[in-house]
């Protein structure tokens, strides 16, 4: 460590950070993994194992003796494949009781009594014979412990952003919510800068109980505000829309983003400001040409803020934008609509919830430095 | 017309205006109210620059007083009116009838449950996430990976832990990750282990967590020569108090750690089964939270002066002294802020118990509550009443942060 001397800890910590990373990664990993997957595989075995020949046991009927037997001599015969049509699928064993399932080999003829027969194929091919009396009613029964190898799809995400229904669909909740965000994130840093500006650099009286305020109201929980909010909204005729939603999110986005700006303007070079001052140039000048440029890492830090909390949200959209008719639905919304209905449709379920994390998964991974650094500037001093 | 287009309008729309309102209002300002050509140039200009504050504040001041400002009086009005009754005063009968509901009580403490456990765990976690990447060459993608969970959604991460703790009948392969480890216990030293001595070791941890704090909070009661105001002593004995209940608490649980009964073999419906389902939905926001903790504590660690822990070991310290007893104590005050930053979070919270449960199964918490009160049984009355517990649970805090706020604007003269 530091004088010199290697830690015997080296191993036990290398070793307690990949546990701890594997902890945090895990989950959602899973979900990544489950939304390529097909409903079938999801259902038949855990994501973790999707990389691995996953062995499933299937109880299958054959064909409808009555529609599909064909007569052979004095015998009749019913033939085809367990899955339809011949796939990847790879039986090992099968059986046609449920207290021997593995009774047989693939190839090897069962005998079912009374000369009835069945022979199944490693790829899900049968022939099954007997007699007029045996090949009638219910068709044969077929536990086969098949063997398939891993398969990745994109036919969720086909479905669920371009090809679905109204009900598993998230193409227009994927607008609605870009639709919310994009404003509500660039008005608040807009109106924030302004704000930020003159609580940092312009003499006007009251100036320190503005920032006492602003900063109590950082903790103010918006809970608060649901109700008499929604009863204005109604009242001034701005109902549960986008406009509605957008001065929501400003008006609860503002305090943190005037703390944070301000914080940083206020360690911006007070030589700068005053000869620009001097020069006669305004407030609005200095604020636009000096100001604004400087404070990019500070404005970029809280857009990314704002941008994640707005997109992720479902409090404020379900209390001032998702009205009856479901065209302003957004993402987080229709996930829990799907986990109302499709909760076990793990296949849309995961890749639905996976488009709505991406976007923000990936402005999170590009921007990541601003993140840290406006985390920082608001919380250590 | 087409969602996109529509949408990039509307986007047009609002942000335009926004801009709009500041590059006119100033260009009317200087250029037709007190324009600084005519003969009194001079005024004009001062006259402008002292109007000029208000004009760069007043959105802000008038998104924030609607906003959150009148909401606050609003909620205080309608949590003493009845919305039946036409709005008429009715005192306290909302919060009358609030506290006879079960649910209610079931919110509070399952509340408490969590106040008390999110922010320990997270920062705990982030506090030990922080150390192991500190210096190890791939802290930085380590750091990257345990922070990720910040940039899901509550609803997002509802989804990925509902898949982890899904459960099928038991003849059936297992999908959720819990099940399938479950399923490998069989009561053995294994599951002694892993289910009995590993927990008893964890909430051992928190209850020295909790002495230790308590002992750096009781110090200075104990210390003659510092001058020692009412409130403040009683502010000290109050939380040396509640420690001291936390630690009972938590010694009673590691006894019950070692007699509960296990039901091996069976899969189990994790989020039905009630008092440890809390602790299933805790999970999620401590997952989503340790990384915050995480990144502030690591920049707190960095700032400890490399003396001080040089010094330490060469006075033959080990890692656990340097750590707990050197870097630990200065990095205190980061703690509490993160601590107490975690602390809003749980409270606003409630998209997880919503997308999850939806309080059922004794998971209720109080912003659900809330919000189930409001939107489902429509009774304004004692939504706001459930409303304005929360505010009164959060102004301890809102108080300490507006002294330090003005503590800090009076250095600045």
């Amino acid at each position: 460590m530091v004088v010199g001397r290697k830690s015997t800890l080296s191993w036990a910590v290398q070793l307690s950070t990949v546990l701890l990373v594997i902890l945090w990664l895990f989950p959602t990993l899973g979900l990544l993994v489950s939304s390529f997957r097909t409903a079938d595989q999801i259902a038949g075995s855990g994501w973790w194992s999707a990389l691995s020949e996953s062995e499933q046991n299937v109880v299958i009927r054959v064909a409808d003796p009555d529609e599909y037997r064909v007569q052979d001599g004095d015998r009749f015969v019913v033939t085809g494949n367990l899955f339809g049509e011949a796939g990847d699928a790879n039986i090992s064993v099968w059986g046609t009781s449920s207290r021997a399932i593995d009774a047989y080999v693939v190839g090897e003829t069962a005998d079912l009594g009374d000369g009835e027969t069945l022979i199944l194929q490693a790829n899900g091919d049968y022939v099954w014979s007997g007699t007029d009396e045996q090949i009638s009613g219910r068709a044969q029964r077929v536990f086969a412990t098949a063997t398939s190898p891993p398969e990745f799809t994109l036919d969720n995400y086909d479905q669920v952003l371009f090809s679905g229904n109204a009900t598993d669909s998230m193409a227009q909740a994927f607008f609605n919510t870009l639709t919310v965000t994009i404003p509500a994130t660039i008005i608040p840093v807009v109106v924030a800068a302004f704000a930020a500006y003159a609580l940092a650099w312009m003499q006007f009286p009251g100036r320190a109980s503005l920032v006492a305020i602003v900063v109590g109201l950082l903790v103010v929980p918006l809970q608060l505000a649901l109700i008499p909010l929604l009863k204005l909204h109604l009242g001034i005729g701005i109902g549960k829309g986008y406009l509605g939603v957008w001065l929501a999110h400003t008006g609860f986005g503002l305090p943190l983003a005037i703390y944070l700006l301000r914080n940083y303007m206020v360690g911006l070079p007070r030589d700068i400001i005053e000869n620009a001052k001097v020069d006669g140039a305004t407030d609005f000048q200095i604020f636009l040409k000096i100001v604004l440029p400087l404070s990019f890492p500070a404005l970029a830090s809280f857009a990314i803020f704002q941008f994640l909390w707005v997109w992720n949200d479902l409090l404020v959209a379900r209390v001032f934008l998702i009205d009856a008719t479901g065209d302003t639905t957004v993402m987080t919304q229709q996930i829990v609509e799907l986990l109302g209905t499709r909760g076990g449709n793990w296949e849309i379920l995961s890749t639905a919830a996976f488009v709505s994390i991406a976007v923000p998964l990936f402005v999170f991974f590009s921007m990541q430095r601003y993140l840290v650094r406006g985390l920082l500037a608001g919380s250590v001093k | 017309m087409h969602p996109a287009l529509l949408g990039i309008v509307t986007i047009l729309i609002g942000v335009g205006g926004c801009l709009a309102y500041f590059s006119v209002s100033n260009l009317v300002l200087d250029t037709l109210i007190f324009p600084p050509k005519s003969g009194d140039g001079g005024r004009n200009i001062n006259r402008a620059n002292a109007v000029r504050p208000w004009l760069f504040l007043f959105p802000a001041i008038a998104a924030l007083g609607l906003y959150l400002g009148y909401p606050v009086m609003e909620t205080l009005r309608l949590s003493l009116t009845d919305r039946d009754a036409g709005g008429a005063f009715v005192g306290l009968a909302n919060f009358k009838n609030m506290a006879s509901e079960d649910k209610f009580w079931e919110a509070m403490r399952n509340n408490m449950l969590w106040l008390i456990i999110v922010p320990a765990a997270s920062t705990a976690f982030g506090l030990l996430a922080a150390q192991l990447t500190d210096r190890i060459s791939w802290g930085n993608i380590a750091k990257s990976i345990i922070f990720m969970p910040m940039a899901i959604s509550f609803v997002g991460a509802a989804v990925i832990f509902r898949l982890i703790y899904d459960a099928r009948p038991e003849n059936q392969d297992q999908i959720g990750v819990l099940n399938a480890i479950w399923l490998n216990f069989d009561g053995g030293a294994g599951s002694f282990i892993v289910l009995r001595l590993a927990p008893a070791i964890l909430v051992l941890a928190f209850a020295a967590m909790v002495a230790y704090a308590a002992k750096i909070i009781a110090a200075p009661l104990w210390d003659r020569h510092k001058k020692k105001a009412i409130l403040v002593v009683a502010l000290r004995g109050g939380s040396v108090l509640i420690a001291a209940g936390l630690v009972v608490q938590s010694l009673w649980s590691v006894v019950q750690i070692f007699s509960a009964e296990y039901t091996y073999g069976a899969p189990q419906t994790w989020l039905t089964i009630p008092f440890w389902n809390s602790f299933f939905l805790m999970v999620v926001l401590i997952w989503i939270q340790t990384g915050f903790a995480m990144v502030i504590l690591s920049a707190a660690l960095r700032g400890v002066p490399q003396e001080t822990v040089e010094a330490a070991i060469v006075d033959g310290a080990n890692p656990f002294q340097v750590f707990f007893r050197i870097k630990v104590p200065q990095i205190s005050g980061t703690i509490v802020v993160v601590w107490t930053t975690i602390t809003l979070v749980v409270l606003k919270v409630f998209d997880i118990v919503f997308a999850m449960t939806n309080g059922q199964w004794d998971t209720q918490v109080l912003a659900n509550y809330m919000i189930d009160k409001l939107f489902r049984a429509n009774d304004w009355g004692v939504g706001s009443a459930a409303a304005i517990v929360i505010m009164l649970l959060v102004s301890p805090i809102l108080i300490w942060n507006v002294h330090n706020a003005r503590q800090e604007m009076k250095g600045m003269r």
